[in-house]
């Protein structure tokens, strides 16, 4: 973990396209947080032709619906939440401009289709060190659907977040490369 | 004799046990990552098992949850037949404790109160999926799972046939943690019931998941048979966070019941490595 790269969030096109699947990086900035029902509004508010609450253009969204913060600090435990549940949804906001995800878990292909032809990178933070990642997370607040509790958008500040490439704008995809060099066995 | 045991009684060892499941990772999933970092030979896969050692120290220090997914409430209650509950039902009991857990400790609540059409939270994480059990003698006994649900949405069930033999049956579980992949959280914790009805081997399952890593199947069959597993799914190549490795599993977990002599039920219960459990008797 050495050899982690800086980055710093929302995103520029050329970050995106020069990162690797793979690398390790460290997040800073500032990103949006999503999941389930918030994709599902927005989502209905693009059918309807209505504007986002928030503009997503250069922005990167992290899956997380974090657990109550204790008294004296930003955000409670805040780990990564499976992302094939925002597949769905995520082709229509990467066209709007989106240039990163972080979560964790497979995407499916017309996300990883999308993400290449808009140039955007999906980032995983490991799963279940949501103690850990929410050291990191230095600044909290609601900017939409507070009615959600967990699940409403949120603005982190963030300093030093782990995370690795795990899909990148070519669309090499870390999932793949990974196993591939560890699998023994077929089934 | 009949031993009288307070319903409050049981609703703080269910606040206590929640509390404790959510902080505190057990010491065998502790051991058992520490042993596989030493012979983890992807060095990215090692930097995961790294921070997730990391990450229990930093939930037990400052009582955070381990993981910001707290679970659903699963209970599994041993009642002695010689105790009597007073002073409130066991239901309400258990779900008051749940309530107190998830409030004191600041954990998540994650349950909605309707799983189709209208999936509003309930707010206090409750209802608690409860399994009880009359069992000879005058104690409680209760066991606390905090289920995330990463590792549930990639459980699977199938009514294997006899045929299908101890084959079918090894190639649906590995095929089960292959299809899950990096979804779960890996290192995971596999729970397997066999045999019985449906939703019993989907039970032995779940109850798997909540069993110490250092268990030994009694039955050597059966525990050489997760060993083999074992080997196996750590041969998928998954790895840490399924970004390649051979550390996917730390554990198969199998109980097997008597089954119909048409059938073969095979469950597949995937916990993460953030697997909470806590269990007290009264
Ligand atoms: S699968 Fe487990 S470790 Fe992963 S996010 Fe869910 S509860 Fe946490």
């Amino acid at each position: 973990m050495d050899k982690s790269i800086r980055i710093q969030l929302p995103l520029d096109d050329k970050t995106v396209r020069s990162l690797k699947a793979g690398d390790s990086v460290l997040l800073s900035g500032s990103l949006y947080t999503g999941r389930d029902a918030a994709h599902k509004r927005l989502i209905e508010l693009l059918d309807k032709g209505e504007k986002l609450p928030i503009d997503i253009d250069g922005q990167v969204i992290y899956y997380v619906g974090p657990a109550p913060a204790q008294p004296g600090h930003p955000v409670g435990s805040a780990g990564p939440t499976t992302s094939y549940r925002m597949d769905p949804y995520t082709p229509r906001l990467i066209e709007l401009g989106l240039k990163g995800m972080v979560g964790k878990g497979k995407r499916n292909q017309a996300v990883i289709d999308a993400m290449k032809k808009h140039g955007a990178v999906y980032f995983g933070a490991v799963g279940g060190a949501a103690a850990l990642i929410a050291k990191s997370i230095t600044k909290v607040e609601v900017v939409a659907y507070p009615d959600l509790g967990a699940e409403a958008i949120h603005r982190f500040e963030i300093k030093d977040f782990p995370a690795v490439v795990l899909i990148d704008a070519e669309g090499n995809n870390m999932y793949e490369i990974g196993p591939a060099l560890y699998k023994k066995i077929d089934v | 004799m009949i031993r009288t045991i307070q319903a409050s009684q049981i609703t703080d060892a269910v606040t206590d046990l929640f509390l404790k499941a959510n902080r505190f990772i057990g010491d065998d999933v502790l051991d058992s990552i520490t042993s596989a970092m030493e012979v983890e030979p992807s060095p990215q896969g090692k930097a995961v098992l790294n921070q997730l050692i990391q990450n229990y120290e930093i939930a037990k220090e400052e009582l955070m949850p381990v993981c910001q997914d707290t679970g659903m409430a699963v209970v599994f209650i041993e009642i002695g037949q010689d105790v009597h509950i007073a002073n409130g039902g066991l239901e309400e009991a258990i779900n008051e404790g749940v309530r107190q857990a998830y409030e004191k400790g600041y954990l998540r609540k994650s349950v909605v109160g309707d799983p189709l059409f209208n999936r509003t939270n309930t707010k206090d994480n409750t209802p608690a999926i409860i399994y009880p059990r009359i069992v000879p003698g005058d104690k409680v006994h209760i066991l606390a799972v905090a289920k995330g649900f990463g590792s549930e949405n990639m459980s699977a069930l199938k009514m294997l046939v006899p045929a299908d033999g101890i084959e079918g049956v090894k190639k649906f579980i590995l095929q089960t943690v292959e299809n899950a992949g990096p979804n779960p959280c890996p290192p995971i914790v596999v729970g397997v019931g066999i045999g019985g009805t449906f939703e019993l081997a989907a039970l032995m399952a779940k109850r798997m998941t909540a069993a110490p890593l250092t268990r030994r199947n009694k039955n050597p069959e059966y525990a050489a048979l997760e060993d083999e597993l074992l080997e196996k799914i750590n041969k998928l190549g998954i790895g840490p966070a399924g970004i390649g490795g051979q550390t996917t599993a730390l554990k198969v977990n199998i109980a097997s019941a008597a089954t119909h002599i048409a059938g073969l039920p095979v469950a597949v219960n995937i916990c993460c490595h953030a697997a909470r459990h806590a269990e007290t008797t009264i």
